[in-house]
């Protein structure tokens, strides 16, 4: 008599839209952290200022807007000072775009290692945004002191928005993740992406307002500018740590809808392509 | 719950030919553009155009179908090409099947490398958490094995040492010592064992010997040695251009596999066999090779072949010469022999040649002759006349009393055996 057997697992032939396993993902939760930790150590190894990096480059790029845009096109918000404002922005969109580009070569960047071995494919990206996170925290620790001195000489105002700290990050790291997956998911297939890629971070860094005030951009195209999701972000930080502008939950509503609509996108994307990029790349 | 370790129900895996990926989404819109105008597609391989439609489909595996019991080793066998590369990446879900289904009880740890996320700037320590992980493992339980694995891989003194600092004898071996104490209840390896020197080879052996046989966990092997195979395999599957041709015994898999290769009868036509490409020059064409004293192409230990070869020629040539290359079964060299004396050749009529090459030495195994005709040009150099690869193909079998009775063992002692050497004293 022919009985039925059970079993644990089973392949089948392809992965539907969402076919995400969630608690293999959390098994796999020492792998994740692993990947963490081997993307910064190995990041820095053999570098005379190891992890200082993480501080020079945002040091170095707010001097430049300051010089740049703040002094010679006097493009930063009036009564703040110039350097922690410009600093503020870039920090933060230092952090979005380093998880964007970075998952956006998830596949590529790794085929050595996905090509020969079977773990949930999302604890890649995951794990790269993940890593980000380490130097975003020792340059949240610099900004942190420059808003200190400033606050000290009473230049600007920190406010109780500063809680929302961690609801602004995670919304990044969201937004990030999702926008880097759906390149990740494309980049299979076509590679001109990955070129995009660079090139697009910076032109949607200039659709947002990092290197200036928003106050420049015309009132007639504001309610356009504000769809920009990574808008209202950069806003908020501000508003919260420099207590310029103000909070516009309107608009950062509207921001959070567009991340979960691209995060699902993505990972949707990513469950679609994962099973069978080996074929193709 | 049930003894089935894995079971595999009607898989395919299906690739396109000629279509797989223009890699820009310039090239997929010329392919595109193509085929509305019904043109040849510009982005298809050189080659592909005559033969393969683009979009043709080739079954790298068709309609396989298995069990795998628990605690069973399973090997599989094959010629290149024949799937077993497939099977287990689709098995250790590197990549996933176009059809059927797989299924199976508990932990699949896959060796399809060694080494895998091994990160060079990492010491041996990080390392091993590191390729842990990735096979699948806790933290928890490599730190348990973790003394074993360092034990095993006899490294110690260079735990904390980055691994591109290491040889890469001590690199393979870390990297298959955390792969063997993997704790997976399944455990697929490809060729793996073929790592480290001899000893750590047999130390290799010896623990997945005891993963399958003692510990009951299944594993299943692919490789092209059978000695292995026969070491660690209680069953094996022979496949043949994607399909399952045999499954059952691993001795009776292993002789079909051989098999395959039939040693040659004692004539063979040569007049239309295609030439390789350094042997293109067409000046003269080998007719026909015939074994003179035998009617198939076996030998014992000792023997010299003789044969009678026939070839055409455009032109005359007085000092023509034959070179005859043995190689053994997997594409060794192991021999070749070359004429003295000078062949006249006649141009437009069929010229005989009778030649014996020495092969008594060679060792019990089975062999390939390839056939040469050449001339030493004005510059001292050889200009091919002719020449064909594994012609004859012809196994030498041992004799009573040789090597003591003992079997031959190739992977150790090469394919030439020496009877000189002679105890001179006591």
């Amino acid at each position: 008599m022919q009985t039925e057997e059970q079993f644990e697992t089973t392949i089948t032939a392809r992965n539907g839209w969402l076919d995400i396993n969630f608690r293999e993902l959390w098994k796999y939760r020492d792998l994740m952290l692993l990947f963490v930790r081997r993307n910064f150590v190995a990041l820095y190894k053999q570098t005379i200022l190891g992890p200082a990096w993480a501080i020079i480059q945002p040091l170095l790029t707010t001097v430049v807007f300051t010089v740049i845009f703040g002094n010679l096109a006097g493009l930063s918000a009036k009564g703040t000072p110039a350097f922690v404002f410009f600093m503020s922005g870039t920090v933060a969109w230092g952090y979005f775009a380093g998880c964007l580009t970075q998952t956006a070569n998830t596949f590529i960047g790794n085929v050595g290692i996905l090509g020969k071995v079977y773990f949930p494919r999302l604890v890649m990206p995951i794990s790269t945004v993940l890593t980000n996170m380490i130097p975003f925290l020792i340059q949240g620790i610099m900004f942190s002191a420059f808003l200190g001195y400033y606050w000290y000489k009473g230049a600007v105002s920190p406010n109780i928005y500063m809680l929302m700290a961690p609801v602004f990050i995670v919304h990044m790291a969201l937004l990030g993740l999702g926008c880097g997956v759906i390149i990740s998911a494309l980049t299979i297939k076509y590679r001109d992406l990955a070129m995009l890629v660079g090139f697009g971070i910076q032109l949607w860094m200039y659709g947002t307002p990092v290197a200036y005030d928003i106050n420049i951009v015309p009132a007639k195209y504001k309610g356009l500018y504000m769809l920009n999701p990574m808008t209202p972000i950069i806003n908020g930080f501000r508003h919260a740590f420099l207590g310029i502008g103000e909070m516009n939950w309107h608009y950062y509503g509207i921001s959070w809808l567009v991340t979960v609509v691209i995060f699902t996108l993505g990972v949707m994307m990513f469950s679609r392509v994962e099973k069978t990029f080996m074929d193709t790349i | 719950m049930s003894d089935i370790a894995i079971k595999v129900d009607h898989l395919s895996k299906e690739y396109r030919l000629g279509a797989i990926g223009g890699g820009t989404l310039r090239g997929d819109l010329q392919t595109l553009w193509a085929k509305i105008r019904h043109k040849e597609d510009p982005n298809a391989k050189i080659g592909q155009r005559t033969d393969i439609k683009i979009g043709e489909r080739f079954l790298a595996l068709d309609d396989v179908s298995f069990e795998v019991k628990k605690g069973e080793a399973l090997g599989i066998i094959g010629h290149n090409g024949a799937g077993k590369s497939t099977l287990l990446k689709i098995l250790s879900r590197v990549t996933g099947p176009s059809k059927g289904l797989i299924q199976f009880n508990g932990r699949i740890a896959s060796m399809l490398e060694v080494g895998t996320g091994f990160h060079p700037e990492l010491t041996g320590r990080e390392n091993i958490y590191m390729n842990g992980a990735i096979l699948g493992m806790s933290k928890a339980e490599i730190s348990k094995k973790f003394d074993e694995i360092v034990e095993f891989a006899e490294i110690a003194k260079f735990i904390d040492t980055p691994v591109k600092r290491y040889s890469s004898g001590m690199y393979v071996k870390l990297a298959f010592s955390v792969a063997a104490h993997l704790d997976s209840e399944i455990m697929i390896m490809d060729e793996v064992l073929a790592v480290g020197d001899m000893k750590f080879q047999q130390k290799c052996l010896g623990k997945m010997d005891d993963a399958a046989n003692c510990q009951g966990r299944t594993v299943l092997y692919v490789s092209h040695n059978m000695n292995t195979i026969r070491q660690l395999c209680s069953k094996c599957m022979v496949l043949k251009q994607g399909r399952v041709a045999f499954y059952g015994e691993t001795e009776k898999a292993i002789a079909m596999y051989l098999g395959e290769y039939e040693c040659s009868p004692a004539f063979v036509d040569l007049s239309n066999v295609i030439r390789p490409p350094e042997f293109s020059s067409h000046n003269a064409s080998f007719q026909s090779i015939c074994l003179t004293d035998r009617e198939y192409a076996k030998y014992t230990v000792g023997e010299k072949i003789s044969a009678l070869i026939k070839f055409t020629s455009k032109n005359d040539y007085q000092n023509a010469h034959l070179r005859i290359i043995i190689k053994s079964i997997d594409d060794i060299p192991v021999m070749m022999g070359t004429s003295s004396q000078n062949i006249a050749i006649e141009a437009q009529t069929i010229n005989s040649t009778e030649f014996t090459l020495d092969t008594s030495m060679l060792a019990p195994g089975r062999y390939a002759l390839n056939m040469i005709l050449y001339q030493v040009n004005e510059f001292g150099t050889d200009c091919y006349l002719d020449g064909m690869h594994n012609i004859v193909i012809f196994d030498v079998e041992p004799k009573d009393g040789f090597n003591n009775n003992m079997p031959w063992l190739s992977k150790y002692w090469g394919h030439v055996y020496n009877n000189k050497l002679e105890i001179t004293k006591g």
